[in-house]
């Protein structure tokens, strides 16, 4: 897939900082915002997509970035998993909120809520290279190919 | 709020409808979309917001990437012809639609009215969602603490479909078709 003409390269340039920026924020605050790992992910995978489609897939090596997608999604889930089954290993129950018990914090500070913010920014992860990796696989395919 | 809320429901139902019999499928993805974005709207009018970020995100995105299907496949419909296979799908369906609006009515008489979400599990969390976890956004507290295991199994199913797209639309392994 060729890129787009240089009104949109330029466009692209000057959204993508913000639209990352407020994915960014939206995962990190999503114990004390509307928001979380989901809709967070979601915006930074829309960031990497609107680059693709505004420089093409040569440009952008997306063969390169569809592996490390693929990789970072399993690094995602594997976080979650390994937070949850933390609360086993320390012998009580399956997603115990172990930070919390033992460094309560201010409610409506950053560092509040304990396990809460590190399972959002682990959904935020996997939910942001899923949704990369399918739209990566989508645009890359070229139908009819026999090579 | 009610006047408003069947309006959209109305739209929505003819979007659904425009996008099924619509013979170009760019026309029927955008179609979709009015479902998409009206559900926002409903979202924004019951007060969550919560879902109604995430449904606009992700309405958007699913958009671009049909777009982005569509471009590399074909704009026509390519349904088939109107047969006896499809009399008995349709009679099927009926059937279907029958027998589940029937449970449903059923259903439907024993769930809270309107607006009044008093479940006692979810009363439960409202009291002592911000003492026990610490977290001032409620659903946050329910979905990453209470229910933290539901969220895991939803982030199970994300991982397992993408793993299913990844495999069936591979370059490698396509040499001998």
């Amino acid at each position: 897939m060729t890129g787009m003409t240089p009104i949109v390269k330029r466009i692209a340039q000057l959204m993508v900082p913000s639209i990352l920026l407020l994915g960014i924020y939206v995962i990190v605050h999503g114990h004390l915002t509307p928001g979380g790992g989901f809709a967070g992910g979601v915006l930074v995978a829309g960031c990497f997509a609107l680059l693709t489609l505004a420089y093409g897939t040569e440009e952008m090596k997306s063969e390169v970035f569809k592996w490390r997608a693929s990789l970072l999604e399993s690094v995602g889930i594997f976080i979650f998993w390994f937070l949850a089954v933390s609360g086993v290993v320390q012998g009580s129950y399956f997603c115990l909120n172990l930070i919390s018990k033992s460094n309560p914090g201010i409610p409506f500070n950053l560092f509040s809520a304990g396990n809460i913010p590190l399972y959002n920014i682990a959904i935020g992860i996997e939910v942001a290279a899923a949704l990369f990796a399918i739209f990566i696989t989508v645009v890359v395919l070229k139908v009819g190919e026999k090579s | 709020m009610l006047t408003a809320l069947i309006l959209l429901t109305v739209l929505m139902i003819l979007g659904a409808f425009i996008a099924l019999e619509s013979k170009d499928l760019l026309s029927g993805v955008i179609s979709l979309g009015i479902i998409g974005f009206a559900l926002t709207i409903i979202f924004l009018v019951l007060q969550a917001p919560d879902l109604a970020i995430v449904q606009i995100i992700i309405e958007t995105m699913t958009l671009v990437i049909l777009i982005a299907a569509i471009q590399k496949t074909t704009r026509e419909d390519t349904s088939d012809e109107f047969d006896a296979k499809k009399v008995m799908i349709w009679c099927a369906g009926l059937v279907f639609i029958i027998v589940f609006l029937l449970a449903a009515i059923k259903a439907f008489q024993h769930m809270p009215a309107f607006g009044e979400p008093t479940l006692r599990m979810a009363q439960y969390y409202i009291d002592n969602g911000l003492s026990l976890t610490g977290a001032s956004n409620l659903v946050a507290a329910i979905i990453l603490d209470f229910r933290a295991y539901d969220t895991l199994g939803e982030a199970t199913v994300l991982f397992t479909s993408v793993a299913g797209v990844v495999v069936v639309l591979r370059k490698m392994g396509r040499k001998r078709a």
